[in-house]
């Protein structure tokens, strides 16, 4: 899929076509921008409109009650947030207001960053285990990727999220299963601060679907020929998983990889949910987005809520320039094609 | 085991056990989501804590209770909305999005390569970074409140996973009918509308699906946009029965809704299930 993008990026059709008229030209041009109108009329207006607005935003105290009294405050928004690295409690924005700083944004990073850490890899690891699993020639695997799919199908929905409130309450499924098999003294795992973010991780494990189908789908391309020839030359199963499966299917994994991390940056609607619109007990499932969310539209700060979304924007850019630039190391892109 | 006689024995055997380990842990996976919709017919105090698949009274109470809705508005009206705004939609996601594809895939124009790639930036861009702009820029409008401010970017072809997915789709398809209806005197609307669009009828169908599963699904845009019970559509009103700080009151209720909410899902998941699959694969669609 990556492969294919880059082709089009490098392919220079225009200068390769037949040489037209000039009218021919201009005409080819118009008809084309017209096909092109709606998408780039939505880009310059909902997209690049509102980036460039967000940014400027983000160095405003914008309040989105009294946008009249919108006051250019410098790098006040970015010290609200980092603020307290630095030990500050307070600081003095270039308005000469004195500002708080945000008590709680560290913690929603650290919150946001412990649910990818944990849930990603957990995730394709997960996938890719099922997905090795299917890849047998077996009867009704197609049923079988269905059933297996249908948690990724329906998890992101309000629905599922309440589902889990549900399911890991003190009087819940989990407990009760627990509970039937002799378990006793359990926590209700959403209310307690140290399992609540687990239970969330867990939700995002189980949708582990559409990972699944494109590991499938690219352990398809993988030539039989190459496990036959390594088996005669003795190797084993596990020999032939880390130097035949791991290295010919690493682009797929670099793939999903950088798929699943942007969305769980800004994974939303099940932290909502579960923590019934706030960050849960002590704030232990505030996530990034969440707190974005109540800062704009809850206290209407809303040059402190695009300050956020750009420093969300520039973690997700590095870290996928991260991934992309240590794909020199681990993804072959070589016996594939 | 790897003894030559035995060796059809013994793959019998992994054959089999690789099945019921198969079978087991899928059930596992959807376990949650058959109990859930079990316990929607169980009376509101046999939810808690019975874990059993099987209930020992059936009622469809909770339906009733649940169906009331939301200060007076019922889930009649909350589906209603859902489709409603799903299927316009679908309308504009198919119209604008394939045109953009059609201009990718196909046509030759100056800035081709660089709006591509710009496409395919945006393809990357966190909603965040523009959501209050938009919010801004659609209050002034006096759109917030209504359906607007979700409608509209979809006839704006602002999903650019499906400009995406269409463009490959496009570029696979043989150009020699596009040579043969040319010569046959089709414009390039002709060849649009003629040969383009019915070919990859395929790649349409999974574009329309998605977008039924998204906007269904897109609670974030609907908790900021719709502010009126009458406007709410499933997924908002389901919210409802979530109060601050997550304390649930109707249980049974907020069960039965929420396995109704899903119905519309499983039923075009069953359908049409390949089309899901194609989507998935050729853009890495997160579900």
């Amino acid at each position: 899929m990556i492969k294919t993008s880059t082709r089009l990026f490098t392919k220079n059709s225009f200068f390769m076509s037949k040489k037209p008229g000039i009218v021919k030209f201009f005409r080819r041009n118009a008809v084309a921008y017209m096909f092109l109108t709606p998408w780039l009329l939505g880009f310059l207006v909902l997209t690049l409109y509102p980036m460039v607005y967000s940014l400027w935003l983000s160095f405003t105290n914008y309040d989105f009650t009294q946008p009249d009294s919108t006051q250019w405050i410098g790098l006040g928004n970015y010290l609200k947030m980092f603020g307290p690295v630095f030990g500050l409690s307070e600081f003095t924005a270039s308005t000469g207001e004195v500002m708080r700083v945000d008590p709680y944004y560290l913690k929603s990073l650290s919150v946001t960053f412990t649910y990818v850490f944990v849930s990603v890899p957990l995730k394709l690891i997960f996938a890719l285990a099922v997905a090795l699993l299917m890849n047998q020639k077996l009867r009704g695997v197609s049923f079988y990727r269905a059933v297996y799919y249908i948690p990724t199908l329906l998890g992101g929905s309000v629905a599922i999220a309440v589902l889990w409130r549900k399911l890991f309450e003190k009087d819940g499924l989990v407990n009760g299963l627990l509970g039937a098999i002799g378990f006793t003294d359990l926590p209700g795992w959403i209310t307690n601060p140290n399992y609540a973010l687990g239970t969330l991780v867990l939700l995002s494990v189980w949708q582990f679907g559409s990972s699944m189908i494109i590991f499938l789908a690219g352990l398809k391309q993988i030539p039989e020929e190459y496990y036959e020839a390594a088996s005669v030359d003795g190797a084993n199963k596990v020999q032939q998983f880390f130097s035949i499966t791991i290295p010919l299917l690493s682009p797929v994994i670099l793939f999903n990889l950088v798929i699943q991390m942007i969305s769980a940056f800004q994974v939303f609607t099940q932290a909502y949910i579960v923590g019934g619109g706030r960050g849960g007990v002590l704030n232990s499932t505030l996530f990034y987005t969440l707190h974005l969310y109540i800062q704009g539209w809850t206290y209407h700060e809303m040059g402190y809520a695009s300050a956020m979304a750009w420093v969300l924007l520039l973690i997700i850019g590095v870290l996928t320039a991260i991934v992309f630039r240590s794909s020199n190391w681990w993804v072959s892109y070589g016996a594939g094609e | 085991m790897g003894l030559g006689n035995n060796m059809k024995t013994s793959r019998v055997v992994r054959l089999t056990l690789t099945h019921l380990f198969i079978i087991a842990l899928g059930l596992l996976m959807i376990y949650p989501i058959v109990w859930m919709i079990v316990s929607s017919f169980k009376p509101n105090n046999m939810i808690f804590s019975d874990p059993g698949l099987i209930p020992k009274a059936v009622t469809i109470e909770n339906y009733v209770s649940g169906w009331k809705g939301y200060a007076g508005t019922s889930f009649g009206r909350f589906f209603a909305n859902s489709f409603l705004m799903c299927a316009v939609a679908i309308v504009g996601n198919l119209l604008t999005c394939t045109m953009a594809a059609y201009a990718f895939g196909r046509l030759k124009f100056v800035g081709r390569n660089f709006w591509f790639a710009v496409m395919m930036i945006t393809l990357m861009l966190p909603a965040h970074v523009t959501l209050v702009p938009r919010y801004i820029l659609f209050n002034t409008f006096g759109w917030v409140g209504s359906y607007l401010p979700i409608l509209v970017p979809k006839f704006l072809a602002t999903d650019a996973f499906f400009v995406f997915l269409l463009v490959q789709f496009i570029r696979s398809l043989p150009k020699e009918l596009d040579e043969a209806a040319t010569i046959d005197g089709c414009g390039q609307f002709g060849v649009f509308s003629r040969i383009i669009v019915p070919l990859a009828s395929p790649a349409l169908v999974t574009m329309a699906l998605f977008t039924f599963l998204w906007t269904w699904d897109d609670f974030f845009n609907q908790l900021l946009y719709l502010t009126r019970p009458e406007t709410f559509t499933v997924a908002r009103a389901l919210r409802t029965f979530v109060g601050d700080a997550g304390a649930v009151s109707n249980w049974g209720g907020t069960l039965a809704m929420a396995a109704l909410a899903m119905v519309p899902i499983f039923i075009l998941f069953f359908a049409l299930q390949k089309y899901f699959v194609q989507g998935i694969t050729t853009t890495g669609i997160k579900g």
